[in-house]
């Protein structure tokens, strides 16, 4: 099959901008051994993260958005392991980087805030405490400079009462407050990357309003750099400069917010978008992704979406297409985006032709 | 067919929950302080709001899974009072819950538990006729006969959730509470089960309470839509007239925080974004609870409720200063 507009080996550089990117990440592939056998939970990931903008990382359960933050932080269970590929963070490969050194990078260059705000925090030391070890520990404030400092990320996260919030347990404060605190505890490093995972899920509505909008002040405040992981199209699209769609551990399509909404190429981020109720489709029926969700344990040989895929041709069901340009700075891996480009490129032929 | 006639009245709920704040002592929980609504036959209406706002304890306080406290719940004409009403209520009226992982018993086949209600209500003569009734329900929901000797564990969450739904059609109910039956299913799989809700509607003439805490989803399933906040209505409409001209201050907020899945719209979209965190019902404010984050409060809404009234057809609102504020 002739490739039109697969140039594989430009995706797989850095893109744009002079110097070396914040975050690359490179042919990611982490695992899970399990009794039952190899789980790969992230199989093939690549990216890059610029200085001062939004990433989002969206994809259903078991798409191994969470895993690939988890192994950029190297905080996987016990059972998970990165087989191979790199993360390179300001150009320092972070694979295979002993613990101690990890742990200059970890909580001080790179934060991390997760879903459930409650069992991230020790429910036995007050809200102070746990944010004055935090910055004590990352940084060479001692115990009196951590104070003013854990008072000062308080107020930055618009916690009301900050002063008494400071000798407060976490039970004491409701969900919204509490993602609050763990936000000011990210951040109380000043690191480069802050990554969430799945931040407002927990919260109701006006709660994670009120989230979204102190992350996306923050982040033009202190210029730092968002991984947001989310299976919600709704915060993608509120956050995000630039998305990547993940399924069953490997990423399907990725480019700019407006470009995975307005004109996605892989069929399942197509799917994914059909499947949500929007204006555009009120009052008729949904069109829902058919089938259910992948068995990792027991993938396909070609696309793993095939399987699920109403347009899944032939070629789709033995062999995986490559990462491929269909846009500027937009990336997918969709045979069928090759068969509409060929059907096009037809079409345009006796105009002059396709380039190679 | 008579399809705007009333099927369900609620007037005046009241579901109190006796929490012990001390030794001997205790406070009611207002969950549910004096909730009145209908619903039309064959018609969804959907309820939503926060967490701790009350809106599963309507739902099951409808089904009288709790007993009210107070008011009344009138189906088809009739109040539901008694055993003997409630026993007949029961066979008409079913619920589909959130959680379907909890929610299905582990050690019963996925046959037994279709056919629970069944076996409850005594509906079938012979073993035959229970087989027959379970893999007539199972491909209602798209399942088929090889998943009725499996287990609920065996089954993904969507799968699961059809299952839930299967039993809840057993009984051949006219009206069902629908408790966030897709909040825990993954996107994909959400699209399915919303459909085929509303393919059961239509093939089965069902009426539903849909509650739910995404409003987009219950934008697309509702024909219309109440809001409501700690354990007060505050607002009804059609799903279309609230979506686009929410009146009360509380649904304006609620509807311009959802995230919409559209770059350009998102962008454009001015949120109201409240400050604070909703009271606890155990000390709600006092008047209208919703006045302690609303921009617009003033006196008079710190004295008293504000009557859920019609202000325009089919659109009720619960705030003094609709005049004002509209």
């Amino acid at each position: 099959m002739t490739s039109v507009n697969l140039r594989k080996d430009e995706a797989e550089t850095p893109r744009a901008g002079n110097g070396v990117p914040l975050l690359a990440v490179r042919d990611l592939h982490t695992s899970f051994f399990t009794d039952a056998g190899e789980v790969k939970a992230v199989d093939g990931v690549s990216f890059t993260l610029e200085r001062g903008k939004v990433l989002g990382i969206v994809g259903e359960s078991g798409s191994g958005k969470s895993v690939t933050a988890y192994s950029i932080m190297q905080i996987l269970a016990p059972t998970g392991k990165i087989v191979s590929g790199s993360i390179r963070f300001n150009g320092q490969e972070l694979v295979g980087l002993d613990e101690k050194a990890m742990r200059k990078v970890r909580g001080n260059r790179i934060s991390i805030i997760f879903q459930d705000p409650m069992t991230s925090l020790n429910p036995t030391y007050t809200i102070g405490h746990q944010l004055e070890e935090a910055i004590v520990l990352h940084t060479n404030r001692d115990g009196k400079e951590a104070k003013a400092r854990a008072l000062e990320m308080l107020k930055l996260v618009n916690v009301n009462e900050p002063a008494k919030r400071l000798k407060q347990y976490p039970y004491e404060l409701s969900g919204g407050m509490r993602q609050r605190v763990m936000i000011a505890m990210a951040l109380a490093c000043e690191p480069d990357i802050l990554i969430a995972d799945e931040p407002t899920t927990a919260l109701d509505v006006t709660i994670q309003a009120q989230i979204l909008e102190l992350m996306q002040d923050l982040q033009k405040q202190l210029g730092i750099a968002i991984i947001m992981i989310t299976h919600d199209l709704g915060v993608i699209a509120q956050l995000c400069d630039e998305v990547i769609v993940m399924y069953a551990g490997s990423v399907c399509e990725r480019g700019t917010a407006d470009a995975i909404f307005y004109e996605p190429a892989h069929e399942y981020t197509k799917g994914l978008i059909r499947s949500i109720p929007r204006d555009e489709n009120n009052g008729q029926r949904l069109e829902p992704i058919t089938g259910t969700p992948i068995d990792l344990l027991n993938m396909p040989a070609g696309c793993p979406f095939a399987p699920r895929c109403d347009h899944a041709l032939k070629v789709c069901l033995t062999r995986r297409a490559e990462e491929m340009w269909v846009g500027e700075d937009h990336i997918a891996r969709c045979w069928n985006y090759v068969r509409e480009q060929a059907e096009k490129g037809i079409a345009t032929l006796e105009g002059g032709g396709i380039d190679g | 067919m008579a399809e705007n006639s009333t099927l369900l009245e609620v007037q005046d709920l009241k579901e109190y929950f006796d929490i012990n704040t001390g030794f001997f002592r205790s406070r009611p929980l207002k969950a549910v302080d004096g909730v009145s609504f209908t619903i039309r036959r064959g018609e969804t209406l959907g309820l939503v709001g926060e967490s701790g706002c009350g809106k599963t304890t309507v739902g099951r306080t409808v089904l009288h899974l709790y007993k009210p406290t107070g008011g009344k719940v009138i189906y088809d004409g009739k109040e539901i009072s008694g055993k003997e009403s409630l026993r007949e209520f029961r066979r008409k009226a079913t619920m589909v819950f959130q959680d379907p992982y909890s929610s299905l018993n582990p050690r019963m086949t996925v046959s037994d538990i279709v056919a629970e209600p069944l076996d409850v209500h005594k509906l079938y003569k012979t073993k035959k006729e229970r087989n027959d009734r379970v893999l007539e329900l199972l491909k209602y929901v798209g399942l088929n006969s090889e998943h009725a000797s499996r287990y609920a564990h065996e089954f993904s969450g969507g799968q699961r959730q059809r299952i839930g739904i299967a039993r809840a059609l057993a009984v051949n109910p006219e009206f069902i509470v629908c408790d966030e039956p897709v909040s825990a299913l993954d996107v994909s799989i959400q699209a399915q089960v919303i459909n085929m809700f509303e393919d059961l509607q239509e093939k089965l003439k069902l009426t539903y309470l849909f509650i739910a805490h995404d409003l987009l989803v219950v934008r697309h399933i509702s024909n219309r839509i109440a809001v409501m906040y700690l354990g007060k209505m505050v607002e009804l409409a059609d799903a279309e007239e609230i979506y686009h001209h929410p009146l009360h201050p509380y649904s304006r907020s609620l509807l311009s925080a959802v995230p919409l899945p559209d770059p350009k719209k998102a962008r454009e979209n001015k949120r109201i974004v409240l400050s604070g965190d909703i009271p606890s019902p155990l000390n709600a404010p006092s008047g209208c609870p919703f006045r302690t984050r609303c921009p617009h409060a003033t006196e008079q809404c710190a004295g008293s409720m504000p009557a859920f009234d019609e202000v325009e057809k089919g659109h009720f609102v619960a705030c003094h200063r609709i005049r004002e504020i509209g």
